[in-house]
C-alpha cells in the first residue's frame, strides 16, 4: 500500500512537470521550413506522391537503416533466447472453420502485403506495414495448425538478402551519383509522378523493407509459437 | 488536437502506473505497451495541422501549393518506425517472461530477487 501512495506521487509529479508542455502548446497553422522544404523536394527531386514515404526512405534513409537493424537486434534476441524448440505439443485441435479459413485466406493476406509495400510510395503504406500484413497471414497458418513448421533456411536466405541488397541500393548511390548520396533513390530513372514505376529506387528499396521485416516477425511469431 | 495530446498523456501515465506497481510479469510488459501507444499518440497529435489533409499528394492536393495544404510528415514517419520496433521489442520481452517462467515456474516479480539491491 506504501508503495502504491509513493508511485503516485511521483506520477504525480510527473504529471506536473508535463503539465506547462501540454497547457502552453501552441499548434501550428503553418508547416515548419524543414517540413514544407521536404514536401516540396518530394515533389519536385523525388517524385513521389507519399512525403512520408520520402522522408522515411530518403530524407531519413539511415535513420531507417538503423531501424531495420533495431529490428534484426530484437529478433536474434528473440532467437537466442527461445533456441530450443519444444517437442511438438498436442494442443486442442482448431476448429475446422479456422483451418479452410486459413487456407483461403493466406494468399489473400500475403497478395494485400505485398500491393501494400509496392505501392508504398503512392498510397498510404510501405514495406514496415506491408511486412506487418505478411506476417499476419503466417499467423493465421500458425493458429491454424500449432505444430506447423516454418522452412527456416528460406526465411533466413530471405532477411539477409533484403538487408544486404538495402545495403547494396545504399552504396549504389555513393559509386553512380557521388559523396552524400548514399540511399539517393536517383540512381534510376524517376519516372513520372503518380505512376508505379516511379520514384527511382524508393519501391525496391521499400519492397526490401517489406521482406525484411515479414521474415523477421515471421520468425518471431515462430520462435514464440514454439513455446 | 488538444484533446489527442491529452490522451497521450493519460495513456502514459496509465502505463507507468501499472509498470510500477504491477507484480506479474506480463502486466508489467501490457504496462510498457501502453506506454508506447501513448508516445505514439503524442507524437502524432503535435504533427497536426487544423484543417489540412494527409500528406499524400493525389487529386485532394494542389501540387503547386502543396506545402500549404498538408499536416507534417516529419511525426508520421517517425511514429511508424516506432510501431514496428515497439512490437519487436515487446515480442523480445515477452521471450524473456517465456525463459524466466520455464526457469523458476513464476510470474510474480517479486520471485526474482537477484538484482534488489
Amino acid at each position: 500500500m506504501i508503495k502504491k501512495i509513493f508511485v503516485s506521487l511521483a506520477l504525480l509529479g510527473l504529471v506536473l512537470m508535463f503539465l506547462p508542455f501540454v497547457r502552453d502548446f501552441d499548434f501550428h497553422n503553418e508547416l515548419s521550413d524543414l517540413s514544407s522544404q521536404y514536401v516540396v523536394g518530394s515533389i519536385n527531386d523525388l517524385n513521389t506522391q507519399n512525403v512520408v514515404t520520402s522522408v522515411i526512405v530518403t530524407y531519413r534513409g539511415l535513420d531507417t537503416l538503423g531501424e531495420v537493424t533495431v529490428l534484426f537486434l530484437a529478433t536474434a534476441g528473440v532467437g537466442f533466447l527461445l533456441r530450443k524448440k519444444k517437442a511438438s505439443l498436442k494442443p486442442r485441435r482448431s476448429s475446422e472453420l479456422l483451418q479452410t479459413a486459413s487456407q483461403f485466406l493466406f494468399v489473400l493476406i500475403i497478395l494485400t502485403g505485398v500491393y501494400i509495400f509496392t505501392h508504398g510510395h503512392l498510397t498510404p503504406g510501405g514495406g514496415f506495414q506491408g511486412g506487418v500484413l505478411i506476417t499476419t497471414a503466417f499467423l493465421l497458418l500458425i493458429l491454424a495448425d500449432v505444430n506447423l513448421k516454418f522452412n527456416h533456411s528460406i526465411l533466413h536466405l530471405v532477411e539477409s538478402f533484403s538487408g544486404a541488397f538495402y545495403v547494396m541500393i545504399g552504396l549504389f548511390g555513393l559509386l553512380l551519383i557521388g559523396m552524400n548520396s548514399f540511399l539517393d533513390p536517383a540512381i534510376l530513372p524517376l519516372g513520372k509522378f503518380g505512376y508505379l514505376l516511379s520514384a527511382g529506387a524508393i519501391p525496391i528499396i521499400y519492397s526490401l523493407v517489406g521482406l525484411k521485416v515479414g521474415s523477421e516477425l515471421t520468425t518471431i511469431i515462430d520462435k514464440m509459437g514454439g513455446e | 488536437m488538444i484533446f489527442a495530446l491529452i490522451l497521450g498523456f493519460l495513456l502514459l501515465v496509465i502505463g507507468l502506473y501499472g509498470m510500477l506497481t504491477q507484480k506479474n510479469l506480463i502486466k508489467i510488459v501490457i504496462g510498457f505497451s501502453i506506454v508506447d501507444t501513448g508516445t505514439h499518440i503524442i507524437i502524432v497529435s503535435i504533427g497536426y495541422l487544423r484543417g489540412k489533409t494527409a500528406p499524400i499528394l493525389d487529386g485532394a492536393v494542389d501540387l503547386a501549393n502543396a506545402a500549404k495544404q498538408v499536416v507534417d510528415p516529419i511525426p508520421s514517419a517517425l511514429v511508424l518506425t516506432a510501431i514496428v520496433i515497439g512490437l519487436a521489442v515487446t515480442a523480445l520481452m515477452l521471450s524473456f517472461v517465456i525463459k524466466l517462467y520455464q526457469k523458476n515456474k513464476s510470474l510474480s516479480i517479486d520471485d526474482y530477487q537477484e538484482l534488489k539491491w
